[in-house]
């Protein structure tokens, strides 16, 4: 398919700005003015609508079919909350207007905070941070003000992190100016206690840990754990990316953990447009709800204001109050459920469960227990009698109609394949996604080549990532645009994580 | 209401399938110390017609830029956003997709981010972008990221004509990744080359706001000969609007060029979600947060498009990683691209043209005493109100008009200077109303 680039044609335009009859133009300093033109895309209306329709047919949403995207939580994305995303009131308010114009948005936020506070058991919360990721960092500075007031920011240095972890844990640690101390899993996929218990002393700030965790296996040891960083003075940092398994059954403060975040467009349903948008709202204990970000959102009787007079707090890590469109989709999604939240995160686990008992005996499983909302398969013994691995697995899937789940992460399993297909999907879709899967093991040993050489039908074939790597071509370079089939294939295989 | 398919009969067939009795029983590892044991203490569910009602009560008491006349800019600018942008943004296949992991079922996610990427390159001058980042203020933090690591050097200095907001932004971030940050003051609304010069020496970046917070044109080229002649790295934050009238950062010598995109394409929404740009030289590709994609070929040779030099990212470098990056906001920056495509050059020359002509239509049209009266604006200038600046805004939206952002809130001293800003959106007999009430 061309790139819009390609369709282009000088003179050729679609939008048309008004221009006021009789206004004078005005003159930008000459030393400052644009030289050459942006060579912007050229279209027609037609041609631009056909041109991001053929794009969007050789894309794959939730609404396209099932995405068990380990992880990441690919649930029904409500239309209704894309309508009320849209009324004028909310989209076309002005982050400036004045508080008394924006009080159903205000009242709106208030009230998203006191059900996340609710849900996660704890005190404060700010809706702030752009994302999961920008959550984790976020937390990680109320950590250190925290210790900073006690005048322990200098003696506590280290955060602890299992092996586990989603690569946003570590790579937040460094953000924050922390070090890690990487903890082990134990043999039934909980953190192994012993080899905590050595780790965790003066010097330890805090544990960062995703319970359920990428396993999708609830810490058994968890209250012991929270005593051993308690018992320090350190801080329990909860990664929510794996909450859908636990609403209303078991709430991060009751597990006691002190900072949560929660990903808005995972456990609540903000559609994540192909990568974003997201929102990482995190909810804190007393505590530390005078280090949270500015402007708070607080509750004067009936009226709604921001607060920007909280003298301790560590600074704004994003514009405005957040992505307020996010907190309008996630607010109505947690509203048509209301208490029955806790049946949204029952049936995910039921799901999940069923598609683990269909497919133990067909893939292996490397932590034999009752799962929550996700499941970690390994294909490590397709690859050793068959050469098929994780990788194959994923891309025949695509044959069949799926989305893969996640692979190659966690990374304590070889050839892993992370499968959580939420609670959202019918029987048939789980039993049809199943069968599928079935199929693919058995055809590795049948004809290891089916999968090897998949997907089949699609709009490319396997893409060469190192090449893509090795000869890096990011834009498009007009006259100069080198032609990428013309030159050898890339040696060698990419098997990293591939989700989360 | 309910988005579950369960039905009793699933229920009872998928229990015997996994071996237990009840949906309880799946819950047998968590301990009994970590149980709620109660319901939630939420409101009860609501139908979809009720959330209609309640939402749209909640938007009822909102004064949004169609219910009072305004001329509020001062980072987010109310642009016309064309059809076509919401059409394609309610594709179900970008709309309901995640991360593009699988590039050969993400193809149309991934070559849309290329041809954004290409857009961003073209409007900045600039040799590589990344996917996009969360908005305007975080750009500036990842821009400091990158300049520490390639220059070695631990502090940054940013205009204090920088938006309030992003210059907070760097601050709270400033500490983790170990940085020292220096404002220059500005003097009559623009930034004086020589004391940027000053500031400049041993800092890892100078990033400064073109145009600047209050519109007023700065003396970019000299601003980033300055930080070039300290060996800082000169980023500048630009509005994407302006850079069809505007020279490109590129072709003054800037090292990186950020900016907020809500103007291009997003609606306002309170201030989110929306984009920001993050595009540089192409020698700190390997030093920049975020997703990248990349163009390579299949075994047949077709071209397709890829996340590429992920070796720079958390999932695989973990602690070692550029930045904590995962989710952006491509569909967002999508819309970048959707509005940027319908506009083409010629409209953003012109858009950029008539809101620059409306706002010296309306500077005349007011008559107030310009703040900073030597200075060349683009599409915002501050006036002198000749009171406390609250309390004229207070008077106009008695009269249905948000006539402008108050300066005094960030800048001490400048309590009776109102930021009017002018979009296309505006109308001459608009510009003549807001005169009228300030006149008052």
């Amino acid at each position: 398919m061309k790139l819009i680039y390609e369709k282009s044609q000088p003179g050729r335009r679609a939008g048309r700005p008004p221009r006021p009859a009789g206004l004078a133009a005005a003159e930008v300093p000459p030393e400052l003015a644009r030289s050459d033109p942006p060579r912007l895309p050229e279209l027609a209306e037609p041609d631009l609508m056909r041109h991001f329709t053929e794009l969007s047919t050789r894309n794959f949403g939730i609404d396209t079919g099932f995405y068990p995207l380990g992880s990441c939580t690919m649930k029904h994305n409500p239309r209704i909350n894309e309508r009320l995303a849209a009324l004028p009131g909310f989209r076309d308010l002005h982050p400036h207007q004045e508080e008394d114009g924006a009080q159903g948005a205000l009242r709106l936020c208030w009230e998203l905070q006191e059900v996340l506070a609710e849900i996660t058991g704890l005190d404060a919360v700010s809706l702030q941070p752009a994302a999961g990721s920008q959550g984790e960092l976020t937390g990680l500075l109320l950590m250190r003000a925290h210790f900073a007031e006690r005048g322990e920011g200098e003696q506590r240095r280290k955060v602890v992190i299992p092996d586990t972890a989603h690569g946003t844990n570590p790579a937040s640690v460094t953000m924050a100016g922390y070090e890690l101390t990487p903890v082990k899993t134990d043999p039934r996929g909980n953190i192994d206690v012993e080899d905590l218990r050595g780790k965790v002393d003066e010097h330890t700030a805090g544990l960062m840990l995703t319970n359920p965790s990428t396993l999708g296996l609830f810490d058994e040891n968890i209250e012991e754990i929270a005593a051993i960083f308690h018992r320090v003075g350190a801080l329990m940092y909860y990664d929510g990316a794996n909450l859908n398994a636990v609403c209303g059954i078991s709430r991060p403060g009751d597990m006691g953990f002190d900072i949560v975040h929660i990903n808005l467009h995972k456990t609540f349903s903000q559609p994540h447009g192909g990568g974003g948008p997201g929102g990482g709202p995190i909810a804190v204990g007393k505590r530390l709800e005078p280090f949270l970000p500015v402007p708070a959102i607080v509750r004067d009787g009936k009226r709604f204001r921001l607060d920007y007079d909280r003298p301790q707090t560590i600074g704004k890590v994003r514009g405005f109050l957040g992505p307020f469109g996010v907190f309008v989709r996630s607010y109505a999604f947690i509203k048509a459920y209301g208490p029955r939240l806790r049946e949204m995160s029952a049936v995910a686990v039921l799901n999940a469960n069923y598609l683990l008992a269909r497919l133990r005996d067909a893939y292996e499983l490397p932590y034999d227990r009752l799962c929550m909302h996700e499941f970690v398969l390994s294909a490590r013994t397709l690859k050793r009698e068959h050469g098929v691995t994780a990788t194959d697995v994923a891309k025949r899937l695509m044959d069949y109609g799926f989305h893969p789940p996640t692979v190659y992460f966690p990374l304590v399993v070889p050839e892993a394949l992370m499968i959580e297909p939420t609670e959202t999907e019918a029987k048939e879709t789980l039993d049809e996604f199943a069968d599928a899967m079935i199929a693919i093991a058995r055809e590795a040993a049948e004809d290891p080549e089916l999968a090897k050489s998949a997907p089949h039908g699609r709009a490319v074939g396997r893409l060469d990532e190192v090449k893509a790597v090795k000869r890096v071509v990011v834009r498009y370079l007009f006259d100069e645009h080198p032609d990428l089939s013309a030159e050898p294939a890339a040696a060698g295989v990419v098997e990293a994580p591939k989700g989360v | 209401m309910s988005y579950l398919a369960l039905t009793d009969a699933d229920l009872e067939a998928m229990l015997e399938t996994i071996g237990v009795s009840t949906v309880e029983e799946l819950f047998a590892d968590l301990p009994a110390g970590v149980r709620l044991g109660r319901e939630l203490d939420l409101a009860p569910a609501m139908s979809e017609q009720e959330l209609n009602a309640y939402f749209e009560t909640l938007a009822a008491e909102n004064l949004h830029v169609g219910a009072e006349l305004s001329f509020l800019g001062a980072g987010m600018y109310d642009h016309y956003v064309p059809a076509i942008v919401d059409a394609v943004l309610q594709r179900g296949e970008f709309l309901t997709a995640y991360t593009p992991y699988q590039p050969e079922l993400s193809q149309g996610v991934l070559q849309a981010i290329f041809e954004y990427q290409t857009a961003i390159c073209e409007l900045t001058g600039m040799d590589v972008s990344n996917a996009s980042g969360y908005d305007g203020t975080t750009v500036a933090a990842d821009a400091c990221f990158i300049a520490k690591h390639a220059t070695g050097r631990s502090k940054v200095v940013v205009t204090e004509a920088t938006n309030p907001q992003v210059r907070q932004v760097v601050k709270t971030y400033a500490p983790g990744f170990g940085l020292e940050v220096v404002e220059v003051p500005h003097r009559d609304g623009a930034t004086d080359p020589d004391e940027l010069r000053e500031a400049a020496t041993d800092a890892a970046c100078v990033i400064f706001q073109h145009p600047n917070f209050f519109g007023v044109l700065e003396a970019a080229p000299d601003l980033a000969a300055a930080a070039n002649d300290a060996e800082a790295l000169p980023v500048a934050h630009v509005d994407p609007l302006s850079l069809g009238v505007l020279q490109a950062p590129g072709n003054y010598g800037c090292a990186i060029a950020i900016g907020e995109g809500q103007a291009a394409g997003n609606y306002l929404s309170y201030g989110g979600p929306h984009y920001g740009f993050l595009a540089a030289r192409s020698e700190f590709i390997r030093r920049m947060p975020g997703r990248i994609v990349g163009e390579t070929t299949d075994a047949e040779g077709n071209r397709g498009y890829v996340l590429t030099l992920q070796t720079r990212e958390q999932h695989i470098r973990r602690e070692k990683a550029t930045s904590n990056i995962t989710t952006n906001q491509t569909l967002l920056a999508l819309a970048g691209l959707v509005y940027l495509s319908w506009l083409g050059p010629e409209g953003l020359h012109e858009v950029g043209e008539t809101c620059m002509a409306l706002a010296e239509h309306a500077k005349e049209r007011l008559g107030l005493p310009l703040a900073f009266p030597e200075r060349p604006t683009f599409k915002e200038f501050a006036v002198r109100v000749g009171r406390p600046a609250h309390e004229v805004v207070q008077s106009a939206r008695e009269c249905g008009i948000q006539p402008g952002y108050v300066l005094g809130r960030d800048y001490p001293g400048l309590d009776d200077v109102l930021l009017v800003a002018l979009t296309e959106k505006r109308t001459p007999e608009e510009i003549d109303r807001l005169a009228e009430v300030l006149a008052a």
